[in-house]
């Protein structure tokens, strides 16, 4: 399942906001920017309204990096988080290439803060509060290939009245919360400059080599072991007096070490 | 004071100048630690949620493991390719090197939101994750400092039989120390891989993990010899000169290697073009100073041989090392962030905390054990607690 925001639709009433707050009994008002207590916002840039809120990756480079695994992307599509897992090392807000994750600087036990797509609503098979206060279908909610091919559509009814591209589509390796505009979106605050494949393969491809590169390493170091400690054997059987070497192999050796 | 002193410690010490700002240090450290663990880390450090990652992790994290790294370069010297004659610095550097680990583990215990939960490392895995493997690696690599060390305690109380049985193991625990070694000193590296989008070019490199590792070698030769140096202000020892000059030579090696892959990487991102901009200066600095002048000066063999030149040197690449950690954790992660992180000044209480803290352990341990070679040191130096 996924989310498609439409910014050309978008009305800024912020009814989507008020609703996460409800939804997820958030304190306090909805801020400007995103923080632990304030999921999703709209922000007000190039004429436009346009929301913010976790893109739900589908392989999200939060859950790559969370050594405990307390954010997981469930089989519905939701990122969620697990506040009894966490110990706040706060190392997905800093890989995290859409910047999402947020921090309760502010208490002394605090936990992490970012949008779950309403997870157990979208499990129950309703649409997320957002979706579901949105008086202008400016978020919709759905399967995620439908989102696909009704973002096709409105690009291709409409010609010249939206920019060319689905943001989220390949956006670190794709997302579930989908975006079309008429105004390029690195001017709408999105991030321009994101790889197609995700983060996360990036540290995939030297962890999985670990067992390898262990076994390896191991072999070597006791081999480079091997050979110093036999060399000081043979060397000191030569010393001895015995110019042989103990088993006749001494011989080409002992000049060496 | 004196005489409760002499009764603690086997030797004669007498707190000076050094002992008192190790005090200070100590004082503010726990003051901070109090306002941190009751109104949370926002009330003392200049983190946000742009900046999650400060100085702790750039400093503490990657600069006090990365320079525990001459405990397993020795450790290999010694044990695997068989150069006995380095023994007699070993535990000095072992020692160093527990203690860099140590300081990291209480550096986390602070930076960590619910540090109360750091054992969930433990039974939650997720072996995807870079930070766990570091988390793994730095636990099980501490145990094997400690058990490398135990020996020189257990000979302090006579227990004979167990430091024999260590002896017996070392070749197994040293090959498991430079494996667990090599693993995070390059994942340390492997931890920005994940924000190619975010990590300025003249930093971020697929051979991140390469870089960390290969540098941290020549920063932590750099600090066996920096170490010696202050050990021998503090306990007016002399410089094993015979055994550091080699080392030098080992330093030139890894930090040429490290500085020609480093600037392969840098062609390969096309980011020369970038060397005008704060970024780049920031680079420069690091380079220059803790790269290339260290290598162009540890190359020639008067210099090597002079003490005083030898540690320059070597301060040199300690420092540079610092630098570039700080500029890949901090620098190079500020323009796409949109903000400017500087430590706050409780930040900067705690790092310098726990280094005073780390150093009068130190001071303690070389008074109580026979870390040199010659025996415990007595304290009757005029710069006595914090080495100098």
């Amino acid at each position: 399942m996924g989310l498609l925001f439409d910014a050309t639709r978008c009305i800024g009433c912020g009814a989507c906001s008020s609703a996460c707050k409800e939804q997820n009994k958030l304190p306090g008002k909805v801020e400007e920017v995103l923080t632990a207590y304030t999921w999703t916002t709209v922000q007000e840039k190039e004429g436009l309204n346009v929301r913010k809120l976790c893109m739900h990756c589908e392989v999200p480079t939060c859950a790559s990096v969370c050594p405990v695994g307390a954010l997981k992307k469930t089989p519905e599509g939701p990122v969620v988080y697990d506040a009894e897992r966490c110990m706040g090392c706060r190392y997905c807000m800093m890989a995290c290439p859409f910047e999402i994750p947020k921090y309760q600087w502010d208490r002394p036990v605090p936990v992490v803060g970012k949008c779950i797509m309403c997870a157990g609503r979208v499990k129950d098979g309703q649409p997320t509060a957002c979706a579901a206060a949105c008086p202008a279908e400016a978020t919709i909610f759905g399967k995620k290939e439908d989102l696909i091919w009704e973002a096709r559509t409105r690009i291709r009814q409409k010609p010249g009245a939206y920019v060319d591209h689905i943001y989220g589509l390949t956006e670190a390796g794709g997302t579930s919360v989908l975006m079309i505009s008429n105004v390029p979106f690195e001017k709408l605050g999105l991030k321009s400059n994101l790889p197609g494949e995700p983060p996360a393969m990036k540290t995939w491809q030297v962890l999985s080599n670990i067992p390898d590169f262990v076994a390896v390493w191991a072999v070597f170091l006791y081999g480079v072991h091997w050979i110093t400690a036999r060399r000081e054997e043979v060397a000191r059987v030569g010393a001895n007096g015995n110019g042989h070497g103990r088993n006749g192999q001494g011989n080409g050796r002992e000049d060496r070490s | 004071m004196n005489t409760l002193a002499a009764l603690a410690a086997p030797r004669r010490f007498r707190p000076g100048f050094w002992t008192a700002v190790f005090v200070v240090l100590f004082l503010a450290f726990c003051t901070v630690t109090v306002i941190r663990y009751t109104k949370g880390l926002g009330a003392v450090t200049n983190l946000s949620d742009q900046f999650p990652w400060g100085l702790w992790i750039g400093f503490d994290l990657l600069c006090g493991v990365g320079l525990a790294a001459g405990a397993f370069t020795l450790t290999a010297v010694v044990h695997l390719f068989n150069l006995k004659r380095f023994e007699p610095i070993v535990r000095p550097t072992i020692l160093t090197g527990f203690l860099g680990y140590a300081f990291v583990i209480v550096a986390l215990l602070l930076d960590l939101g619910q540090p109360w939960r750091i054992w969930h490392a433990i039974v939650y895995w997720n072996t995807h994750s870079v930070m766990f493997e570091v988390a793994w690696c730095v636990m099980l690599y501490t145990t094997v400092l400690a058990v490398e060390f135990s020996p020189v305690v257990f000979e302090r109380f006579g227990f004979h039989a167990p430091a024999r049985l260590i002896h017996r193991l070392i070749t197994p625990l040293v090959i498991l120390g430079v494996l667990l070694s090599t693993l995070h000193q390059s994942s340390l590296g492997s931890l920005y891989l994940i924000v190619p989008s975010k990590l300025h070019p003249l930093w971020y490199s697929p051979m991140l993990p390469l870089y960390f590792y290969i540098s941290a070698i020549g920063a932590g030769i750099g600090m066996v010899i920096l170490e010696s140096y202050l050990s021998k202000r503090a306990f007016h020892r002399h410089l094993e000169m015979d055994l550091l000059e080699p080392l030098a030579r080992g330093m030139v090696v890894a930090l040429g290697i490290y500085g020609l892959m480093r600037l392969q990487g840098i062609a390969r991102n096309h980011a020369f073009g970038t060397l005008g901009s704060y970024e780049g200066r920031m680079f420069l600095v690091e380079f220059l100073l803790g790269v290339v002048l260290p290598v162009v000066l540890m190359s020639f063999r008067r210099l090597r041989t002079n003490p005083d030149w030898l540690v320059g040197g070597a301060f040199l690449a300690v420092l540079g090392f610092v630098m570039n950690r700080l500029n890949v954790s901090i620098t190079g992660m500020e323009a796409a962030s949109g903000t400017r992180y500087l430590p706050s000044a409780m930040e900067i209480i705690v790092s310098l905390g726990l280094v005073a803290t780390g150093m009068a352990v130190f001071a303690f341990a070389v008074r109580t054990f026979s870390i040199f070679p010659d025996g415990p040191v007595a304290g009757r130096s005029k710069e006595p607690a914090v080495g100098a």
